[in-house]
């Protein structure tokens, strides 16, 4: 078995995005945020292009628009001209400013660009109007975009947080951290801390800023998201859940909130299948000292019972799973309990913890371990994918042309998903997550079965 | 403050112009303002565009993963053949190429790629990072090139180094340097290259279809469906035929320059420009051949007669509704602006991210009194008119779908992404059709916009008189 990449040069067909891209996502999950590309005006609008096809929401993103002469002489102008505009006109509370591989490389110090601007603004008079001000460097050519979502939720919880001694404790308050979810995911994961009767900081919060309602007017930056006032009170929180196991152990802003104000820290795996899923509401369970709430432990009792009602129809059945490095773990979790193989899987994202990670949720329920391969484009993955004859795919929309080559369904998970309906309302985590996923895996091996069969089934 | 006065900055005052307020002037070209959310792209989105259709060719963008990744099959530039152009290639440079140089994996990754897929041509797109760290693209592109027996094209893209436009010209530069190399024997007489047509959901089939019936061979697609061996002997051809603002028009220039080729600009969007289009080629060729406007006038008629009784049933339904424009070149808003005439539609606002001076000055010439005509607007803006002029429906492209949606407008896209042909006279119908079903579409009785402004009632409680003994009061 190897573990290292596929031993080719070019790149065709990436799995993964770049660095800016995930931290504009985590900024706009942040009440008032404006996400800021340091760069050339093309990288904002290829990302809101790109972010647009999948969540059908506007998606502002500025930019400070760096052409020629700033190459060389520095966008520290630009910069500050960008960020008095988006002062002005959008009325940020917050601009996240990620920086881009130009700027990151002409050595545009942007922290220090952005304490001179406000030095600036205090001295003229305006100090106090300023919005909150959060840098994150993110050159595209170091990591991909889930380095950049991680690195914007650190950036934003470093300069909000500060000394524990002047916030109350909140002894009724959990810190959720739940990484790149859909808004469906948010919202349910906000139910299910509502349920236990716990406060929640969730942090970001895309639920409503990426999913929002028909408006009258255009909203200049769209409701809801995390509240400032909330993650500057972070530091106070009883504890603090950080979804991931491929960023359990590195630095990380729940790592952050532990090591500066001595939240403690219980870092998990994205809780997709019963597993991650009960390791996420046991955690609740005792550091809440609450029960699971009944209507909790019923949609997990409706989850086993599924799986029973299913086991026959997915046991066996060869699974490519791809996309971002969390979900793929999270996901091969959920399909090694029900009996299908994950054969492959893959990511764009090179965490150098994948394979670890993998093997710690199939462990003890799958046999072989299945190939786990960072670092893959689709070229690679069509390649492993055509001697291992899988029967279904998941991962996001990009599969698509694999899933059409190969003759297989695909179920699009995660993001992006640019050729159907609903990508930004799609549950995948925890029981009623799970059980939504299973619910589509078996009905996409059904349909499959149905279609290619001359009987024309009308019981399956 | 009124709300456009609040969203539009001093810097853009001049770039927004009422028709009918004050004599026309408009600032254009220039570069974006920064922090403002322009809807415009890059230089390297610029030459990604233009080249993208050539089928037979690979496409390698040299940078990191970015650019190639959020350009991968972002058009429905449909190809007859090989689809090479539909796969995303990239050096995906990281770190250690960022210090130590990207010529070494550029050099592997084109001899890759070129190995495996045997193309016609690459075609290696320079990005911001390489602009910074100098590679040195040129050679290893001319290494590559005589290595491989194909030709190995640089295109200088770097996305800052200008604007979008910018990005086409380096494009024609890239495609110039093919042409001159192949035979031009048994071209007719009657012959023309397209440019500026890039074959979404197979439109430039249609337009090959029309000059194949006047009697004009099409030596070249520029770049719909294009093939690398038609550009290598496209001066041959006896006449340039150039659609869309600025794309390929240098070409064209550089052509007539270096081969002698002529040029006429033309559109395929709307009954007029398109009639109009066929026959300004049809009078080119007059003296070659006398007949041919007789061919041509049988084309128009026997397509009109087809298509005009069924535009007759959707401008009634759709008479007097008004329409938005923002596009991305100058040129497709007057054919717009003119095929929104035809439906009885009402233009109210004009936009392009990339016009001219020239262009504006046709776009104010052609629309009513009122209109807004604006250059490299953004969401505020362009939000703020809409709800302002009570838009029907907004044309644009995918950027701007979720303003119209979001406040409850139709939306026609008018770009890369649609999967009806919008070119030529069943193109007409089509954009019709689309408009028809966004703007006749029942859910707009349901957005706020309409619930507050008391053209429907807000809840169904009032529509079916139930439920009146709920209410609180």
């Amino acid at each position: 078995m190897h573990h290292s990449n596929a031993p080719y040069t070019s790149t065709t067909n990436a799995c993964k995005l770049c660095k800016p891209l995930g931290a504009c996502l985590a900024f706009r999950g942040i009440e008032g945020a404006v996400p800021f590309l340091h760069g050339s005006q093309g990288c904002a609008t290829y990302m809101r292009r790109y972010v647009i096809s999948h969540f059908r929401e506007p998606m502002d993103i500025a930019s400070s628009s760096l052409g020629e002469k700033h190459a060389v002489y520095g966008g520290e102008a630009n910069l500050k001209q960008g960020l008095r505009n988006v002062m002005h006109k959008y009325e940020a509370k917050l601009v996240g400013v990620a920086t881009t591989c130009l700027t990151e490389t002409i050595g545009d110090d942007v922290p220090m660009i952005l304490k001179a601007f406000r030095r600036e603004m205090e001295e003229s008079g305006v100090g106090s109007s300023l919005p909150a001000l959060v840098s994150v460097s993110t050159p595209s050519y170091s990591g991909a975009h889930m380095e950049g979502f991680h690195g914007a939720v650190r950036a934003v919880v470093d300069q909000f947080t500060g000394d524990p001694e002047v916030l109350p404790p909140r002894e009724n308050r959990v810190n959720l951290l739940p990484g790149f979810v859909s808004p469906a995911d948010t919202r349910y994961l906000r139910e299910i801390l509502d349920d236990f009767g716990v406060e929640s900081v969730i942090l970001p919060d895309i639920s409503e800023t990426m999913d929002g309602p028909a408006m009258e007017d255009y909203a200049k930056i769209p409701g809801g998201g995390t509240a400032i006032e909330d993650i500057r009170s972070m530091g106070g929180s009883r504890c603090t859940l950080e979804l991931g196991r491929t960023i359990m152990g590195t630095d990380t802003a729940g790592r952050l909130l532990r090591e500066r104000c001595g939240v403690p820290l219980h870092g998990m795996g994205t809780p997709i299948g019963l597993r991650e899923s009960d390791v996420f509401f046991s955690t609740l369970k005792c550091t809440l000292q609450r029960k699971i709430p009944r209507k909790h432990t019923l949609e997990r009792g409706r989850l086993v019972d599924a799986y029973v009602d299913a086991h026959k129809y997915v046991f066996g059945k060869k699974v490519v799973v791809f996309g971002e490095e969390d979900l793929v773990v999270g996901l091969t979790a959920f399909l090694a309990e029900i009996g299908a193989v994950p054969v492959l899987c893959a990511s764009g994202g090179e965490s150098g913890r994948f394979r670890e990670c993998i093997e710690g949720v199939t462990s003890g329920i799958l046999s072989p371990s299945p190939e786990v391969r960072e670092g893959m484009d689709f070229y690679d993955i069509a390649e492993e994918a055509e001697s291992l004859s899988p029967d279904l795919l998941i991962g996001h929309s990009k599969g698509f042309h694999l899933a059409k080559r190969l003759g297989i369904p695909l179920i699009r998970v995660g993001f992006p998903i640019h050729d159907r309906f609903g990508g930004q309302r799609i549950l995948h985590l925890a029981y009623r997550g799970t059980q939504n996923l299973l619910d589509r895996v078996v009905n996409a091996l059904l349909e499959k079965k149905q279609e290619d069969s001359p009987v024309g089934y009308g019981y399956m | 403050m009124s709300l456009e006065q609040s969203v539009i900055f001093d810097e853009r005052k001049d770039q927004i112009h009422r028709k009918g307020d004050a004599p026309f002037t408009m600032g254009c070209n220039r570069e974006s303002l920064a922090g403002a959310v322009s809807q415009r792209a890059c230089v390297f989105c610029g030459s990604r565009v233009v080249l993208y259709p050539i089928a037979d060719a690979v496409h390698l963008v040299h940078g990191p993963i970015g650019c190639a990744s959020y350009t991968w099959d972002i058009r429905g530039a449909l190809s007859s053949g090989p689809a090479l152009h539909r796969l995303s290639f990239s050096t995906d440079l990281q770190e250690k190429d960022v210090i130590f140089g990207g010529e070494e994996k550029l050099y592997k990754a084109l001899v890759e790629l070129i190995d495996r897929h045997a193309p016609a041509a690459a075609f290696v797109y320079s990005t911001c990072i390489v602009g910074i760290i100098g590679d040195d693209l040129n050679a290893v592109c001319a290494r590559v090139s005589r290595e491989k027996g194909i030709p190995v094209l640089p295109v200088q893209s770097e996305g800052f180094k200008g604007n979008k436009r910018s990005g086409y010209h380096a494009a024609c530069k890239a495609m110039f340097q093919l042409m001159g190399k192949g035979s031009t024997e048994g071209i007719s007489p009657l012959s023309v290259n397209l440019l500026g047509d890039f074959n979404l959901a197979g439109e430039i089939w249609i337009i090959r279809e029309y000059f194949r019936q006047m009697g004009i061979e099409t030596v070249a697609n520029i770049t719909g469906d294009g093939r690398v061996a038609d550009i290598r002997r496209a001066h041959g051809a006896a006449l340039n035929v150039v659609q869309c603002s600025g794309a390929t028009m240098d070409l064209a220039k550089m052509m007539q320059e270096t081969f002698g080729t002529p040029f006429l600009r033309v559109s395929y969007f709307g009954v007029e420009d398109m009639a109009e289009s066929l026959y300004a080629v049809a009078r080119f060729f007059l003296q070659r051949d006398p007949a041919i406007m007789d061919r041509t006038r049988a084309l128009v008629r026997e397509e009109l007669a087809v298509l005009y009784p069924r535009l007759q049933e959707y401008r009634r339904a759709l008479e007097g509704k008004k329409a938005a424009i923002y596009v991305g070149g100058a040129f497709k808003a007057f054919s717009l602006v003119k095929a929104f005439r035809l439906l009885g539609m009402q233009v109210v606002l004009a936009g392009s991210q990339t016009g001219t001076e020239e262009d504006y000055q046709e776009l104010y010439e052609i629309t009513d009194e009122g209109t807004i005509i604006v250059d490299d607007s953004n969401p505020l803006e362009l939000s703020s008119f809409l709800k302002e002029k009570d838009v029907d429906i907004f044309v644009g492209g995918v950027k701007e779908r979720p303003i119209a949606y979001k406040l409850g407008v139709g939306f026609c896209d008018h770009n890369h992404e649609r999967k009806e042909p919008l070119e030529g006279f069943v193109g007409m119908l089509n954009f019709a059709k689309e408009v028809h079903s966004s703007v006749m579409s029942p859910v707009w009785r349901f957005v706020p916009r309409s619930i507050h402004r008391g053209k429907e009632p807000a809840f169904t409680e009032s529509l079916f008189k139930a439920g009146a003994e709920c209410r609180p009061n």
